[in-house]
């Protein structure tokens, strides 16, 4: 077995074989799901809980399908953020899970770190499914393998990551697990978006799309919230569009075959234009989702054996 | 009747007197009767053996945040004067900005007595700047003074306007006062939970950059220049604020600084994977600022090392990073940090612990922190190299929410003494 961690909180401080791990045993899930043969039962009778302390709708779904897929017993438990502020909420429910013998917990929250903290009080496995801006581990593999399906490798490519940096914990995640697996990663965003001293994570930092995405191989898309207008980090939406919105004309400097990705949900005319968002020969972002499913199929997968419990 | 005390070949150590000598010292009635080589032992006075420990003043904590009134389930003074007895301090001074605030001067004097209630420690009460510490309207200063505030802050507050800045400082100097200020310009720190930079960016936490300091720093050397009132910088934490109050005593002007022993002790990495004891206001910074914090204790630019103590219960800690209360408790660590920048050869060890008790006693006006004869027994006897590991959960009083856990530590005290009654050890 070559991933060797209990839980998936983080992509930064894994090994290249771990996640080539993953990104394999994924690879044969989406062979499966295509085959139609989607039924396992490598996680029968296990319980999995996915525990989201902020909306999300593909995500849980991506999680939900992949659990039932082999066979896990799901459970989502959506927490209104407006009841949980206070983080004891978070250990009293660490404890409720504890007491419902939870194997697998997916958690999504709007604090950096909330995961890890949760990591340390339940007897399950914890799986990030997105902390604050920290990480989002299971949107950077998916992300990998999508590219790596559609570029048989992911070593020497050249990827572009463009927009809101500083709150993206999608960025961060990416950032580590491209860094990590031989790839040239670009951050492009205004100097307002990018994160303090982003460069020690070892990316090239771009203010300017057209030279940023020069010769880019893949061109990465990140939401940006609407708050961040009202936050002055910048002025207006037509304002950001106009500099770091990808449209053809933007996108006609990367290299002819680059692929666009965004993690979803879009905002459409903000950070991308529609005529590129749905151009079947470049847009990869349905395939992303397809790809989620299977990524998840495998961490599931690879944390329940790490358990011992399905050996 | 407290018994008398005969301190039998100790190394008598008080900077500010440059007192350093092997000898005996002798406390009568709470008051040090004598000291000196082969001091006889009076009839019914105990004795104590030296044994290679070093006898101080009891150390004067300019900066520390208690649990009462409004946070009981925090801390207690009671319970906060164990701590400081069990860390050899005799005297402290308590932060306003509690529930209510220090702001009345019925306030000052019961903060006073609850530290002659405790029999252990003085408890010097600040008053707040302004009502409720909230940096609106400015509190009675001149009543508070009078009751016996001795200085004033907000606290963890920092007063932001420069026009009530420029008020307050005006109007304390009228009445001989200093006022402290906690140094973060707030815009830039709103929000934020740790150190801008890369450890931040990696761990995905809103930073607060370094500069936040060194604007509020400089801004008031401007109005202490415009005022000619006394500014007191707390808890100081960067190389770039250390510089302009190094030029400021240049000039001349009224400006002194401490800091805390986890500025120069520890900088961020201390919060890696989320550890929120290591989470402080100011936030732990890079290693460039820990060591030019240490320099400048060298150097006399920092006037004093405070605890900063700050309790604070598990529930407030047991939370997401960014969410989790700020601070940590300092009272029983506060001389072995310390001395770790004497063992490491930072500063002589007069020079720590007149940073610990002589300097902050004249900071804060009061006759403390000396070895003399006539002065009131508040004393300290530690071994400065025997070895103890810090560890949350067995430190003395009730909040236990150290920056420290499982360090270790060369410097153990083993007594502590407050008018001549043995409080600790």
């Amino acid at each position: 077995m070559s991933y060797r961690q209990k839980h998936l909180l983080a992509i930064e401080g894994l090994h290249p074989p771990e996640i080539g791990h993953l990104l394999d045993l994924a690879e044969s899930y989406v062979l499966l799901n295509r085959s139609g043969q989607t039924q396992r039962d490598v996680l029968r009778g296990q319980t999995l809980i996915n525990l989201f302390f902020e909306d999300s709708t593909r995500t849980r779904t991506s999680f939900e399908l992949a659990g039932k897929r082999l066979g896990a017993d799901v459970i989502n438990m959506s927490v209104s953020t407006s009841s949980v502020n206070k983080g004891e909420t978070l250990l009293d429910t660490a404890a409720t899970l504890n007491a419902m013998n939870c194997d697998l917990l997916v958690v999504r929250h709007a604090q950096s770190g909330a995961p890890n903290l949760l990591a340390q009080k339940v007897d399950a496995a914890v799986i990030n499914a997105g902390d604050g801006t920290h990480e989002h581990p299971t949107q950077a593999l998916l992300d990998a393998l999508t590219i790596r399906r559609r570029k048989a490798r992911l070593e020497g490519l050249t990827v572009a990551i463009c927009g809101d940096v500083l709150h993206s914990r999608v960025a961060r995640s990416n950032i580590h697990l491209l860094t990590t697996m031989g790839s040239r990663v670009r951050v492009i965003g205004p100097p307002t978006l990018m994160p303090a001293e982003v460069t020690t994570l070892g990316v090239d930092v771009f203010h300017d799309m057209r030279t940023g995405l020069d010769g880019a191989d893949i061109v990465m898309m990140l939401r940006l919230q609407r708050e961040r207008m009202q936050g002055g980090l910048v002025p207006s939406a037509r304002e950001f569009f106009r500099f770091f919105g990808l449209d053809a004309e933007k996108l006609a400097y990367a290299k002819p075959d680059a692929l666009v990705m965004h993690p979803g949900p879009m905002n459409r005319g903000v950070e991308i234009d529609s005529a590129v968002a749905d151009d079947p020969h470049r847009s990869v972002i349905k395939e992303q989702v397809e790809m989620g499913v299977a990524v998840r199929m495998a961490v599931l997968d690879t944390l329940s054996r790490r358990h011992g419990r399905n050996d | 009747m407290t018994p008398d005390t005969l301190f039998v070949g100790v190394r008598l150590l008080d900077a500010s007197t440059g007192l350093d000598t092997q000898g005996d010292l002798l406390v009568c009635n709470g008051i040090i009767a004598d000291f000196g080589a082969g001091l006889g032992r009076p009839d019914g006075a105990t004795a104590i053996q030296g044994d290679g420990a070093i006898l101080c003043p009891g150390l004067v904590d300019m900066r520390a945040a208690l649990g009462e009134p409004g946070f009981e389930y925090r801390e207690t003074i009671a319970s906060a004067a164990d701590a400081a007895a069990a860390g050899g301090i005799t005297t402290l001074a308590a932060l306003p900005d509690t529930l209510p605030a220090i702001d009345d001067p019925a306030l000052v004097h019961l903060m006073r007595q609850r530290g002659e209630e405790t029999g252990s420690l003085t408890i010097l009460p600040y008053a707040a700047i302004t009502r409720g510490c909230a940096g609106e309207m400015l509190a009675e200063l001149g009543l508070l003074r009078e009751a016996g505030a001795v200085a004033f802050t907000d606290g963890a507050n920092a007063l932001c306007s420069a026009r009530l800045m420029r008020l307050a400082l005006s109007y304390a100097r009228g009445f001989g006062a200093r006022i402290v200020q906690h140094p973060e310009e707030r815009s830039l720190g709103a929000g934020g939970a740790a150190t801008e930079g890369e450890l931040a960016t990696r761990l995905g936490l809103p930073g607060i950059p370094a500069a936040a300091e060194a604007i509020q720093v400089a801004r008031d050397i401007s109005l202490a220049r415009l005022t000619g009132g006394a500014v007191h910088f707390a808890h100081v934490s960067t190389a770039d604020a250390l510089a302009l109050i190094r030029r400021a005593k240049d000039e001349g002007l009224a400006i002194t600084c401490d800091t805390a022993p986890p500025y120069f002790d520890l900088n961020e990495t201390a919060i890696g994977d989320f550890r929120t004891y290591a989470k402080l206001s100011p936030p732990l910074r890079k290693d460039a600022d820990r060591q030019a914090v240490a320099a400048a204790l060298a150097d006399g630019t920092i006037d004093a090392v405070a605890s900063d103590h700050q309790p604070r219960d598990a529930d407030d800690k047991r939370l997401p990073f960014a969410l989790a209360a700020p601070g940590g408790v300092g009272l029983a660590t506060l001389l072995g940090v310390s001395l770790a920048q004497v063992h490491n050869g930072t500063i002589k060890l007069p020079q720590a612990l007149e940073l610990l008790s002589a300097k902050p006693a004249r900071l804060l006006g009061i006759d403390a922190g000396r070895l003399a004869k006539g002065a009131q027994a508040d004393l300290c006897l530690f071994h400065p190299d025997r070895i103890w590991q810090v560890e949350s959960g067995k430190l003395p009083g009730k909040a236990q929410n150290t920056p420290f856990d499982g360090r270790a530590l060369e410097g153990v005290v083993l007594g502590t003494w407050k008018a001549g009654r043995r409080v600790f050890g």
